[in-house]
């Protein structure tokens, strides 16, 4: 059995990876991309943890988290294509309306 | 449900109901005054039941009461329920509010539809205020009055600084609410209730826990939210501006009823000792008020600004009187409340009608109207001396208990100073209230008044005036039929140790006749 | 009369004024006139009902009391009249000298605008009028009190297209108000020392407890005096009455002379009881009265205007009836405010006749040999100067050597008495000259108005004054007709009758010195009697019937003398007054008023508009109350100016923020659960 310190390990690192590609990145495509990293991340430790103290409540939130992430996903990509056609960019430093 | 426990949320959500309505409704021709005035009609029809089935209880608890729970954690409850002075408060609100339709009648061209459905969710709240006897429900109300009014405000202010006008009445009502809040959580820390009855006995009985000095900066919270909201000298910087742009309809419910209601029920009933404490100041504040008001309705050209200092001056009356803690002044206190909310709203009803045919509130631009509107000069001329308070109308009663308990009240060590004070407030009060009669409607035609066609009372605006004469006369001979339910409140204000025992013990004799001693003698 | 009909009385005026107001606009004027009328002639008959019922009865006194009023815990006052007799003399002079101006108003408005305006507003007047002198206790009174103040607005800005009719009647309510301060002041000291504003409550209370003596009895006393000067045009608070002749002659006859002005001396004479125990406010109502006297008396000797004169006789005349209250001599003073009513009533409707006669002329210089023009008017003003004048046997000679003897014989403080008396007697000199002066000046010597152009020329002169040309007000109908024409009998029959009243009304006053039996002081002892007879028995002991006699010899002199003067100066050789003294500094002073209206102006209106505008409006409003809102703004403005650094719109900075943030959060988190193991 593999110990649960690698499960968390492993988890923190896609986290880490999703946060700095989240700053990092331009592209509002691959700022989404890391969102869903960040999220995976976490449902990996819940995961990890329902399995090692076996509860299923870890579980049941994962399956909620992923129909967020769905839902998000559908939503966010509709409001990217969105700004897409009225932007003709991707580009988050260019997209600033909330600026003023 | 019997009707007397449901009265009350039908009273309070009427006018819920017919926002929402007036909101689906299009805005086309009247339609949309004329479903604003079936709404506030009804409500104000299901206020009058509250004095047709009114039963005479002791100080500290209500009629028509309804109590359930809303929220079981934290202890909230939908509770609501009125005594003596709230039911006034709802029945004066009633009639206000088809009086403030009419006057928008014509007022009111354009976007009619926001205009009337914020009027209605103002008076959803106002209403709702008066009813809540849940701390937590209180405050929702009370937060909920604030949107309302500053869109009015902002949307149909008349001169473009209304914006600002609108902002600044915000704030200053926002920022006091929120010490208010935190006020009401620490109280609702130590009891866990919010329930106003339940509060206002443990205050009674020393049971609300806590240091002395933390449930005095508790009541200072309180105190200083409400009276931002009166407001009280030197914290009508709101006043003068939100006044003077606010439309008629807004502008008649504006100052006054909320915070005086509040300061009577919440800072006097959960603090009395502190409030106590902090009479003196409030009754200097109270006369200096009313001195200072005056003085500055007298310099102003602007009718809509007079009547902003006026108001200042009126609404020191009445924190003088309620802080007064006797029984005349507490009493008299409350009842000006009424008498302001209908000669206040009288007189600017009256403004309304005269910026409505001339286009100004500028007094160097009228005058010499009482020639062609002799209807509009009788009205000014009463509401004037309404105001004035002259005998057999209504302020003067009010006007009269308050001053007489001022000299006589226990928490001011210079009460006979500050009785003078305020009383020279009667002089003052007709020197600017005749002035502006004067400027407006004698002497020759001013520029303005020359170059518009004359257009005297029409029925609507008879309509809308005659009941607020009569109320004037009416609440000024019959005065014991409004106060009898006001009673329990001010004598539970005022017990018994605050009054000064006579100096001179009366011998009582035959009342009201005047036999000479030796009269018979001869 | 059962004591319930007592509401009629006040209320049937009210019903006048109610009808007249509201529907007069469309009545015909007959019908406006005929409404006014019988809702005064029907109290009038009521009041003679009460008098009879009072007299066969032997009844001292009635009441009634309705529903309260103002109920709060431990205090109440009620809707409650009483009648005694001080009261059925001021009801008689009420309703009868009200009921004959209304008759007189009826011809002499006859071609007003605003008919049923005027007619509303007196009956008004009647209504509050009556409610004062009936309330049994003091908030009722103060109803009255107020009233008739407003009544005397509304009809003193009766012209209000005119600006100095309407600053007139403003002036008139403010400086009433003033009073009316002092008045309010009085009951909170008295609810606070008795719990009570009923007359029987308190005067009982009082005279239980013969130990109390000036203290908060002074307070009280001098307050009430303050409101009492307001009304009746004492000193300092005199200002607006002369100002108050804007209003219709008949206005000034029956407001501004015959009772409203007198309600004062009512007032005083009412709560005689809390005065009696305080010899100090009785000096000050004596003396106050005394120095009003003769203070407006000078004025009165130099005005031009007919009706200005008459004016200042009145506050002068209202200083003798304060004077005589400031002696204890109530009865007296209640006397001469009867016989007052009578005369000055008369005096100024015959000056009413006489403006009309001279289509609107008010001017004594434009005036003059009008004595063969309109005799009626000129035999009825005659009766009423000799009657002011103090020359027996008319009433005014009877009513005022009471009051002078009276302070003669003040024995309380003998010095002030001689003192005043000497004051009151060279007032009588003065009246009986001025007096005799505007009698010359109107009815003697040459006519020197200019017949043909009567009234225009008046026109002319409004429409200098009225750039804007709107001078309906003021008199216009009596423009047009041109020529001096005698009044209608409508205006002469009132003349008449208050002409015979000034004649007799005196003799039922005629005290024992004369060989009468001063009837009327023992209807009043009744009233007085429990504080006064007393000193009354002491008086007559100590200044004996041939005292008496030689000080009315003595007034009667000093009239004669007042009018041989103004015969010299006024008949004989006119002008050689105004020659020696019209450009003398005293003349200049005098005939300025004093300048008393300036003073005020400067000392209390101007310094309290501009410290107002100043120091409240420029400084308090604009810095303190606002300026703290703008203060706060600026704070925030300072915090807001670093955090907002935040807020740059860059989605990829707030995700930094949020970062670093959750980084924080879990820094701390980790210390504080290293630190707890």
């Amino acid at each position: 059995m593999v110990p649960i310190a690698y499960y968390l390990i492993l988890a923190a690192v896609l986290f880490s990876i999703g946060i700095g590609s989240f700053l990092i990145k331009r592209n509002i495509i691959t700022i989404f991309m890391s969102i869903e990293l960040m999220l995976n991340a976490v449902n990996l430790t819940f995961v990890a943890f329902a399995h090692q103290w076996k509860l299923i409540h870890g579980q049941i939130f994962v399956f909620f988290v992923m129909v967020v992430a769905a839902a998000e996903a559908a939503v966010g990509l509709a409001i990217i294509i969105a700004i897409f056609r009225t932007r003709q960019t991707l580009n988050v430093d260019n997209i600033n309306l909330m600026k003023n | 449900m019997h009707l007397d426990q449901s009265i009350l949320s039908l009273i309070v959500f009427t006018p819920l109901v017919g926002a929402v309505v007036l909101a689906l409704l299009p805005d086309r021709g009247k339609l949309q005054p004329a479903a604003a005035l079936i709404v506030t009609l009804l409500t104000f029809l299901f206020t009058l039941h509250l004095p047709a089935h009114w039963h005479s209880i002791p100080a500290g608890t209500y009629n028509f009461e309804l109590d359930r729970v809303w929220i079981a954690s934290p202890n909230i409850h939908y509770h609501v329920g009125v005594d003596g002075l709230s039911m006034w408060l709802l029945v004066l609100s009633g009639l206000l509010a088809p009086l403030g339709v009419l006057a928008s009648w014509n007022a009111i061209a354009s976007r009619r539809k926001l205009f009337y459905t914020l009027f209605l969710l103002q008076q959803v709240s106002m209403l709702g205020v008066f009813v809540s006897l849940d701390l937590f429900l209180y405050y929702a109300f009370w937060e909920m009055a604030l949107v309302p009014m500053t869109i009015l405000i902002a949307t149909f202010g008349r001169t473009d600084n209304r914006r600002r006008a609108a902002l600044k009445y915000f704030l200053y009502a926002f920022i006091p609410s929120a010490l208010l809040l935190v006020g009401m959580l620490w109280i609702y820390n130590g009891t866990h209730t919010f329930d106003v009855p339940t509060l206002t006995y443990l205050a009674a009985t020393h049971q609300i826990p806590g240091s002395a000095q933390a449930l005095w900066l508790a009541s200072l919270a309180f105190l200083i939210a409400f009276a931002v909201k009166v407001p009280v000298f030197p914290l009508h910087g709101w006043l003068s501006e939100g006044i003077q742009e606010a439309p008629t309809a807004a502008v008649m419910v504006l100052a006054g009823k909320l915070g005086l209601y509040s300061i009577l029920r919440f800072s006097f009933g959960i603090f009395p000792e502190q409030s106590h404490r902090i009479a003196p100041l409030m009754i200097a504040l109270g006369a200096i008020g009313i001195v200072y008001g005056a003085l500055l309705a007298y310099l102003q050209n602007d009718l809509k600004k007079l009547a902003a200092y006026s108001t200042l001056g009126h609404l020191s009356f009445i924190t003088l009187g309620i802080f007064t803690f006797t029984a005349m002044g507490v009493d008299g206190g409350m009842y000006q409340i009424l008498n302001h909310g209908i000669s206040g709203g009288a007189l600017f009803l009256l403004m309304g009608l005269l910026y409505e045919r001339y286009g100004t509130y500028d007094m160097r631009a009228l005058g010499g109207l009482a020639k062609v509107l002799p209807w509009i000069v009788t009205m000014f001329v009463i509401t004037a001396l309404s105001n004035v308070g002259l005998p057999m109308l209504n302020s003067f009663v009010g006007e009269f208990l308050i001053l007489a308990g001022s000299m006589r009240t226990a928490f001011s060590a210079h009460a006979v100073l500050w009785c003078v004070i305020a009383t020279t407030g009667v002089i003052l009060s007709a020197a600017y209230l005749l002035s502006m009669i004067q400027r407006v409607f004698y002497g020759a035609l001013g520029t303005r008044s020359r170059e518009v066609q004359p257009i005297d009372l029409n029925l609507r605006e008879h309509v809308t005036l005659w009941p607020l004469m009569i109320l004037f006369l009416a609440m000024g001979i019959g005065s014991t039929y409004w106060m009898r339910s006001l009673h329990p409140l001010a004598t539970a204000y005022s017990s018994a140790a605050d009054v000064p025992p006579l100096k001179n013990p009366i011998v009582h004799v035959e009342a009201e006749t005047y036999v000479p001693v030796n009269g018979g003698q001869r | 009369m059962n004591p319930n009909y007592l509401w009629l009385i006040p209320v049937l005026p009210f019903a006048g004024f109610l009808i007249n107001g509201t529907l007069g606009r469309k009545l015909a004027r007959p019908a406006v006139a005929g409404i006014a009328l019988l809702f005064t002639a029907i109290p009038a008959l009521l009041v003679a009902w009460l008098w009879s019922t009072m007299l066969s009865t032997g009844a001292l006194t009635m009441s009634v009391t309705s529903r309260s009023w103002i109920t709060v815990p431990g205090f109440h006052v009620n809707f409650a009249f009483a009648v005694d007799h001080l009261t059925l003399i001021m009801l008689a002079v009420v309703t009868g000298v009200g009921f004959l101006i209304h008759i007189y108003s009826a011809g002499y408005m006859a071609h007003e605008e605003g008919y049923w305006r005027f007619f509303a507003y007196l009956n008004l007047f009647m209504f509050f009028m009556l409610v004062l002198v009936l309330a049994a206790n003091f908030l009722l009174l103060f109803v009255g009190w107020e009233g008739v103040g407003l009544a005397s607005y509304l009809l003193i800005g009766f012209y209000f297209t005119k600006d100095s009719a309407a600053n007139a009647g403003k002036k008139a309510f403010v400086v009433n108000r003033i009073g009316d301060f002092g008045f309010l002041l009085a009951m909170f000291l008295i609810i606070a020392h008795f719990g009570s504003l009923s007359f029987g409550d308190v005067f009982a209370a009082v005279n239980a407890h013969p130990a109390w003596q000036g203290g908060f009895l002074t307070a009280i006393a001098l307050l009430l005096l303050v409101g009492a000067a307001g009304k009746s045009a004492q000193l300092p608070l005199y200002v607006w009455l002369p100002d108050a002749m804007e209003g219709p002659t008949p206005v000034s006859a029956l407001i501004h002379a015959a009772t409203m002005v007198t309600a004062g001396v009512y007032m005083v004479c009412r709560t005689h009881v809390i005065f009696d125990r305080s010899p100090l406010a009785l000096s000050v109502v004596a003396i106050i009265g005394a120095a009003t006297a003769i203070f407006a008396a000078t004025i009165g000797m130099v005005q031009h205007d007919i009706k200005r004169v008459l004016a200042y006789s009145t506050v002068s005349q209202l200083g003798y009836m304060f004077l005589g209250c400031g002696v204890a001599a109530y009865s007296a003073a209640v006397f001469h405010l009867m016989t007052h009513a009578f005369f000055k009533a008369l005096l100024f409707l015959a000056a009413g006749s006489v403006i009309h006669a001279l289509s609107g002329e008010q001017d004594m210089r434009l005036m003059g040999g009008l004595k063969k023009r309109i005799p009626v008017t000129y035999w009825t003003m005659t009766a009423g100067v000799i009657a002011i004048a103090g020359i027996p046997p008319l009433a005014g000679f009877f009513s005022k050597d009471e009051i002078l003897y009276r302070t003669f014989a003040f024995e309380a403080n003998p010095m002030l008495g001689k003192l005043l008396w000497a004051v009151g007697l060279l007032t009588a000199g003065l009246t009986s000259f001025y007096m005799f002066r505007l009698w010359y000046k109107t009815f003697a010597g040459e006519e020197r108005f200019d017949e043909a152009h009567l009234g225009q020329a008046h026109a002319v002169v409004h429409a200098d004054e009225h750039p804007a040309g709107h001078d309906e007000g003021q008199d216009t109908s009596h423009q047009g007709h041109h020529g001096v024409h005698e009044s209608p009998w409508i205006m002469l029959a009132p003349l008449c009758i208050l002409a015979l009243l000034s004649i007799i009304g005196g003799w039922i006053g005629i005290p024992q010195a004369l060989g009468g039996s001063n009837h009327f002081e023992h209807f009043l002892d009744p009233v007085f009697a429990a504080t006064t007879h007393a000193e009354n028995a002491v008086n007559a002991d100590q200044v004996s019937h041939s005292m008496e006699l030689v000080l009315a010899a003595v007034s009667v002199l000093v009239a004669l003398i007042g009018w041989f003067v103004a015969r010299i100066f006024y008949l004989k050789k006119p002008g050689t007054l105004g020659a020696r003294f019209g450009n003398s500094a005293l003349y200049k002073l005098v005939a300025n008023k004093y300048w008393v209206d300036e003073a005020y102006d400067a000392t209390i209106v101007q310094p309290t508009v501009i410290g107002s505008r100043i120091l409240l409006w420029g400084f308090v409003e604009n810095v303190l109350v606002n300026g703290s809102g703008f203060v706060s703004a600026a704070i925030t403005r300072l915090f807001a100016s670093v955090t907002r650094k935040m807020q740059s719109g860059n989605i990829r900075s707030y995700a930094g923020w949020l970062a670093v943030g959750a980084a924080i959060i879990l820094i701390a988190m980790t210390a504080s659960a290293l630190h707890i193991h």
